[in-house]
């Protein structure tokens, strides 16, 4: 019972009034940025990292802040699905489904309510998840050397294309485009500059917070300017009413079953690389609707059809935390944007990070644990205030988005080439989502660009030059081979396994 | 045809990374692999993802009309005005300019997105530099 000592340490770092505190507001303004259609948890932690960089918060306040802010997302996401039938972020997709029938029906409080709890109990039973997983993964992951780490880093690209793309030599091309932005900048090992054309800022290689922050948030400006301009934004759909918030109880025995069997999915669909929170959300209700939708309910304003895919997005965020705390190899955009918060904080994670710092990791999960509550409360009882914000209209909305970007990364920097590069990076992230091809593998590939070409320097090192080290052990052949298996597999079999594409294109890019 | 475009880029992109690749200088201190080796293993992958595009391309993508590219050119023309404004103006100032050019072209009437300029910038002064203390470009009035 290990884990239950570290957690008990944990909550002895968490519950400060200032962490309290912090978790409060991130998950305030986590369900906000949820429930905002355009905003995110990729983009609105995005634009909130460079804000907590600068603000000089330690780490462990800091992640306690964004992580709140990631589960605060994953609850808001339902709350415009269910009233306005466009989803807050992506993940949230499959809660519009039954979510915006039983508003038309007069169930809208119901259906906030069965999938507030629905995403509690998600995110709380995969919260336990991650407390237990990761310790184990920690062990596995001790074992592995460097040429395992490349082999894992070729594993997490791989395999990322899978789900956000529909097209395997897209998401390669993004990996790629990725990779070769994190190669600018003065090598590590030798000290010699590489790519940066002679130009002193590229020394330095190019921050990945700026390419973050333009190629999630910035480029949302973009796609919502172009919608107004050839006349397809939808402008203010008149929300439902709201009705009681408080679900009868024969609705919560109805979907108990719906809600756990939505957590185990989700849960493992979080956990795996490259598949998250969507995929998550999807499967969960893919299944529960083949085995319950006997009288064609679902469709048409079933909770059930509520309650699995919310407990699914929610799990899959947790869980997804697991491959992030334990490898450092993030399984989805949002975790990506919270690794690129912790480099930021020179914080390494990995194994490393449980055995050396046990406080930030601990304290973090039982940050979450807390939030979970804290995020319960605010949906049930004060769900009627994120209503009202929903009514903010994104001609004053995404000006903020856009202003609050710039602030940002000048406050790291108070650079103008800074801001440059993050206006090239948001026009670059406009295009390459017109063209369909995933942003999640080009945030990646800046990200941990550097970290996989040391760890096959090191390997080659070791090996004296000797490139077969790469396949020198069993546990690394075995992680070469998942990753062909998972890049190939979409190919073959893609179709059944996809969730389907956005009915709005006016959903959060990630997850 | 749009994707048999972009994988021409690709392609030319990836041969333009590999060629520049070959350029890195060697360093006196070495290690195996050499700061060239992976840059141009990147360059492969991109190209090899390029061709595959020019051969199989997906449907065309839906293309904005000129008035939607004009709309975010100018809109990106004001972003770099505003980036080089920032020092000489001062960040309220400035942003009061983007932030209401921005709602205007998201649909704001023009009164309307005066007041949202000037509101959006004088809240986030106050949220992120009175009351958070972040560091914002001073301009001339020391705003």
């Amino acid at each position: 019972m290990e884990t239950l000592s570290h957690l008990a340490d944990g909550f002895a770092v968490a519950f400060t009034l200032q962490n309290l505190a912090l978790a409060l507001l991130g998950c305030f303004l986590g369900t906000i940025i949820g429930a905002l259609p355009g905003l995110g948890p990729s983009n609105g932690v995005a634009i909130l990292i460079p804000v907590a960089f600068t603000l000089g918060l330690p780490a462990t306040p800091a992640l306690i802040l964004l992580t709140s802010v990631y589960y605060g997302a994953m609850y808001g996401g339902r709350i415009s699905s269910i009233l306005i039938n466009i989803p807050g972020d992506e993940p949230a997709m499959m809660t519009t489904l039954d979510g915006y029938p039983m508003a038309r029906k007069g169930q809208a409080g119901e259906a906030l309510a069965i999938s507030g709890i629905a995403s509690f109990v998600g995110s709380f039973l995969a919260t336990w998840g991650l407390a237990f997983l990761a310790p184990q993964l920690v062990n596995v992951a001790l074992l592995f050397g460097p040429a395992e780490y490349f082999a894992l880093y070729f594993l997490a690209f791989a395999t990322l294309g899978g789900v956000s793309s529909r097209n395997q030599a897209k998401a390669a091309f993004a990996a790629a485009l990725g990779l070769g932005i994190a190669m600018i900048g003065v090598d590590g090992q030798t000290g010699v500059p590489r790519l940066a054309f002679g130009n002193v800022h590229l020394y330095e290689g190019i921050d990945f917070l700026i390419a973050i922050v333009g190629l999630f948030a910035l480029s949302e400006v973009f796609v919502f300017l172009e919608e107004r301009a050839a006349g397809t934004g939808l402008d203010s759909k008149s929300a439902v009413k709201l009705g009681r918030v408080v679900p009868p109880v024969a609705m919560l025995k109805e979907t108990s079953g719906s809600m756990i069997r939505g957590t185990i999915l989700g849960f493992l669909a979080g956990v795996l690389p490259g598949a998250g929170a969507s995929l998550g959300s999807f499967m969960a209700y893919s299944m529960e609707k083949r085995l319950k939708d006997k009288n064609s309910t679902f469709g048409k304003g079933d909770p059930r059809g509520v309650a699995a895919p919310e407990a699914g997005n929610n799990a899959a965020a947790g869980g997804a935390l697991v491959p992030m705390l334990a490898l450092g190899v993030p399984g989805s955009g949002t975790t990506a944007v919270l690794l690129a918060m912790l480099l930021a904080l020179n914080v390494t994670p990995g194994p490393l990070l449980f055995t050396q710092k046990p406080d930030i990791v601990w304290g973090l999960i039982a940050a979450l644990f807390i939030g979970n509550v804290m995020l319960l409360a605010l949906n049930l009882p004060m769900v009627s205030i994120f209503v009202r914000v929903l009514m903010i209209p994104t001609r004053f909305l995404m000006p903020i988005v856009a202003m609050v970007s710039f602030v940002g990364i000048y406050g790291i920097s108070g650079s103008t080439f800074d801001l440059m590069v993050m206006i090239i990076f948001g026009v670059l992230g406009w295009i390459l989502r017109k063209y369909d091809i995933p942003l999640v593998p080009v945030i990646m590939g800046v990200l941990l660009g550097n970290a996989m070409e040391v760890n096959l320097r090191r390997a080659m090192t070791i090996s004296d030059g000797d490139w077969s080290i790469l396949v020198g052990s069993p546990l690394a052949i075995a992680l070469w081979l998942l990753g062909i298996a998972g890049f190939l597999f979409p190919i073959v079999a893609g179709r059944f396994f996809r969730p389907p594409q956005p009915i709005e294109d006016r959903v959060a890019e990630g997850d | 045809m749009s994707d048999r475009i972009l994988g021409g880029i690709g392609i030319l992109l990836a041969a333009f990374y590999i060629w520049q690749s070959t350029l890195i200088e060697e360093s006196f201190i070495t290690d195996p692999v050499g700061p060239k080796t992976f840059p141009i293993i990147i360059g492969i992958v991109m190209a090899l993802a390029s061709l595959v595009m020019v051969l199989k391309p997906d449907a065309e993508p839906h293309w904005p009309q000129f008035r939607s590219l004009f709309e975010i050119g100018l809109t990106v023309a004001v972003m770099v005005a505003y980036t080089y404004l920032l020092p000489l103006a001062g960040f309220v100032i400035a942003t009061i300019f983007a932030a209401g050019y921005l709602s205007w072209r998201l649909g704001a009437k023009p009164i309307e997105s005066v007041l949202a300029g000037v509101c959006i910038s004088f809240g986030i002064y106050a949220v992120f530099h009175l009351a958070l203390g972040l560091s914002l470009a001073k301009g001339p009035l020391g705003i």
